[in-house]
């Protein structure tokens, strides 16, 4: 340990390295820590479930009796979308690099950062309470009559977890939101700030907008479950149908709240290993934007067979095609940013391109069920798990781990061993292709979702969607192995190993506990990377050479 | 208590106090937009059932106590009076009369907690209790129950958030300006207090129209 004192300069990890002061920590970056470790945590509990379901439709028999199977898919949906997928980035990389991307020395309210993460821990608990106690059957979206009158199991706590951990989602967005808005450093214009700094911005607009409405609609289902009136129940004047609207007036955008992030991270590193300028800057931020408006006026796509009237359906349909238009805005852009680059396959990139492709096929594949016509034939069947894995989890997760990589060196100080994380890289592409390509043609073919068995003419691209997810399951698991090891043993790092021109990389790595001695001014926007020498400046205004 | 106040500075991510206050209210701004659409969306629903029942709810609204709802909104709005004046005083450094108008502000409250109290008593006996205590009266019908429903979830949280809100006041008075922490140079925490006192008044603005007057005529 002394060593370890010794070698590195003082930074926000080792300054008074005691348990009660990472507990009681109101440093940013100490807090994004904290938030890996809890979402990590989750990340393996839901990533259980899935091992168990894709083990269990590798044959027609089966393995789970179908009232597990139930819980298992149910434990893996509320996992990995509220206890991974929305905090994954906002959470960890936002909480870490927002302020030091803007040249701030913390968010605007440490305290609340701090409330946040015991907050989602506190949710963390009341679900686990909840599967411990014999877990919840009702798929991760909770609908009534079922959820509230017929299920069995621990319904009520695990909406209760949900209510909870909207407040986490709230606190720390409307952290992103004011800091973003009040504590820019000198020169930092909003037109300066790095893509990442706006893919903040816009999701935490989304969650503040979206997540008060899902938070009143889990308590009025709360209610009716617990004290027993009707809310939502037809035989006493509710209307079911109700609930699923206020639903997916949350959940659709949550779907933008796990890509949004993952967007802005690959912005940053696609220009960093390309070397060169993001195209089309402006049209980005907008994208981003007009995403995050976009969002909110498509839900009922998700109800087209829910008994909604034809017209409403149409309009939806129609209203969902405009999400098209900024999505292929972003795809465009990333790749002429391409063009004529110098381009790096180092790890990073390599996930970067991944996302690129997957969430271009997700995004594709969402037109198809987008399509009124064509959903109503593959409504609720592996069609549309496949299609918003593409997005969730080839996309949004792709883009986790490249950007884990690409700040691993100034998070931790050191490099991560690169012949390893580009094996992981390839190996997730490869894995999550075997998985989940073979359920868009179950799904066509017309395998429901969430049933516990399929007729035997589908079990071989059963059998190889569960062959991909073990492949898939090595690539989730490798990271975990050789970043841990060079937390010990990998090579120093200095401040800015790849040359990226944000102002977190003009820190020492690990940056020390308040960021900067003096508030650093801006000189000029992000991404001036020169890609015929790779010479960069940096966004305080120092030009450096490539080494 | 000390009659001298402390000198303050900033945290560190702030460049001086005005910059900490600037931000503390957006901040209290923002997260009332996210309640707003937490209440928006009940009385939206409410609205719904209002419509799709409105025999049924117009009906079960007129056994809600009126004169309660009333007084209650007599003495919110002014409340949020008093704690305007209170953030004036404390603007103007007139310190008692600070300290005044927030007891004011905090009895109000509390007032408006009491009648809500006996109002519920009220409604216990008249057996308008969803579930623990509910009978149908004649010419009532079976969706009047959700009137009810949501009657006291609406009402409940509402006085929930105004619980908050006379903890808050009794916070600024009992630690921060006991402490000397509010001078006319820095009251921004009484700004963000007030601020949100304003928007607990202003749901019951929505609510008392939503339960007790529409249909009753
Ligand atoms: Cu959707």
């Amino acid at each position: 340990m002394t060593t370890i004192a010794i070698d590195l300069p003082r930074n926000y990890a080792t300054e008074e390295n005691t348990i009660v002061s990472w507990l009681f920590t109101k440093d940013h970056k100490r807090i994004a820590l904290l938030f890996f470790a809890s979402i990590t945590f989750f990340f393996f509990i839901g990533g259980f479930a899935a091992t168990m379901i894709r083990l269990h439709l590798a044959t027609p028999g089966g393995l789970l009796q179908p009232s597990v199977y139930n819980r298992m898919f149910t434990v893996h949906g509320v996992m990995m979308v509220w206890f991974f997928l929305i905090p994954s980035i906002p959470n960890t990389f936002g909480n870490f690099f927002l302020p030091m991307m803007i040249g701030a020395h913390d968010l605007a309210f440490p305290r609340v950062n701090l409330l946040s993460w015991y907050v989602f821990n506190l949710s963390g608990l009341v679900l686990l309470y909840a599967l411990v106690m014999g877990g919840i059957d009702t798929g991760w979206t909770f609908y009534p009559p079922y959820s509230t009158q017929y299920a069995s199991g621990y319904v009520f706590a695990a909406a209760l977890a949900v209510f909870i951990n909207g407040f986490s989602s709230i606190m720390t967005s409307l952290n992103f939101v004011v800091t973003t808005h009040r504590l820019r450093a000198p020169g930092m214009t909003w037109l300066r700030l790095p893509l990442f700094v706006w893919a903040m911005y816009s999701v935490s607009i989304v969650m503040l907008t979206a997540t008060p409405v899902l938070a009143m609609d889990m308590f009025l289902l709360c209610v009716e479950r617990f004290i027993g009136v009707g809310m939502f129940d037809p035989s006493r004047g509710g209307d079911p149908i109700l609930w699923q609207h206020m639903f997916w007036f949350y959940s659709h955008p949550a779907v933008y709240i796990m890509i949004l992030p993952a967007m802005g991270v690959v912005s940053e590193l696609i220009s960093c290993y390309a070397r060169r300028p993001i195209f089309g800057y402006l049209g980005m931020v907008m994208a981003l934007m007009a995403i995050a408006i976009i969002s909110f006026f498509v839900w009922a796509h998700h109800m087209f067979v829910a008994g909604i009237s034809i017209y409403s359906a149409v309009v939806f349909s129609l209203l969902s095609f405009f999400v098209a238009v900024p999505s292929a805005i972003k795809v465009f852009n990333w790749t002429v940013s391409l063009h004529k680059g110098s381009i790096v396959f180092d790890a990073p990139m390599l996930y970067a391109l991944g996302f690129v492709l997957l969430f271009t096929i997700g995004g594709l594949t969402g037109l198809i069920v987008a399509t009124l016509a064509v959903d109503v034939h593959v409504h609720d069947t592996y069609f549309v798990i496949a299609h918003f894995h593409y997005i969730m989890v080839g996309g949004t997760v792709s883009a986790f781990f490249g950007g884990l990589h690409y700040w691993w060196p100034k998070m931790t100080g050191r490099f991560y061993p690169e012949s390893w994380a580009r094996f992981a890289a390839t190996l997730t592409f490869v894995g999550f292709n075997l998985t989940f390509f073979p359920q868009f043609i179950l799904g066509y073919l017309g395998m429901p979702r969430r049933y516990y068995t399929y007729v035997p003419a589908w079990e071989s691209w059963n059998l190889l969607s569960s062959a991909g997810a073990s492949i898939l399951a090595v690539a989730y698991a490798l990271p975990l192995f050789y970043l841990g090891w060079s937390l010990l043993y990998g090579r120093r790092a200095g401040p800015n190993p790849w040359g990226a021109t944000g102002l977190e990389w003009t820190t020492p790595s690990p940056p020390p506990t308040h960021n900067w001695e003096l508030t650093p001014t801006v000189k000029l926007g992000p991404y001036s990377y020169n890609p015929e020498d790779g010479s960069y400046i940096t966004q305080d205004g120092v030009k450096h050479a490539y080494v | 208590m000390p009659m001298s106040s402390r000198t303050i500075s900033p945290e560190i991510q702030y460049a001086d106090l005005s910059q900490q206050g600037d931000t503390a209210q957006l901040g209290m701004w923002v997260f009332i937009t996210t309640e707003t659409l937490f209440f928006g969306t009940l009385i939206f629903t409410y609205y719904i059932y209002r419509i799709l029942y409105s025999h049924e709810f117009d009906v079960a609204a007129r056994d809600a106590v009126l004169w309660c709802g009333s007084a209650n909104i007599g003495i919110l709005i002014t409340s949020s009076l008093t704690m305007v004046l209170a953030i004036n005083a404390a603007a103007d450094g007139r310190r008692r009369a600070m300290i005044w108008w927030l007891i004011a502000t905090a009895a109000l409250g509390m007032c408006f907690l009491g009648i809500k109290g006996y109002e519920y008593n009220l409604d216990y006996n008249d057996k308008v209790v969803p579930v623990a205590n509910f009978e149908m009266k004649p010419g009532e019908a079976p969706a009047g129950e959700l009137f009810w429903v949501f009657y006291w979830v609406g009402t409940g949280l509402h006085a929930i958030h105004l619980t908050i809100g006379v903890g808050l006041v009794l916070y600024m008075l009992l630690w921060r300006i006991r402490r000397g922490e509010i001078t006319p140079d820095y009251y921004a925490p009484l700004e963000v207090v007030g601020l949100y006192w304003s928007f607990v008044d202003t749901v019951w603005l929505f609510l008392f129209p939503s339960i007790y007057l529409v249909g009753r005529s």
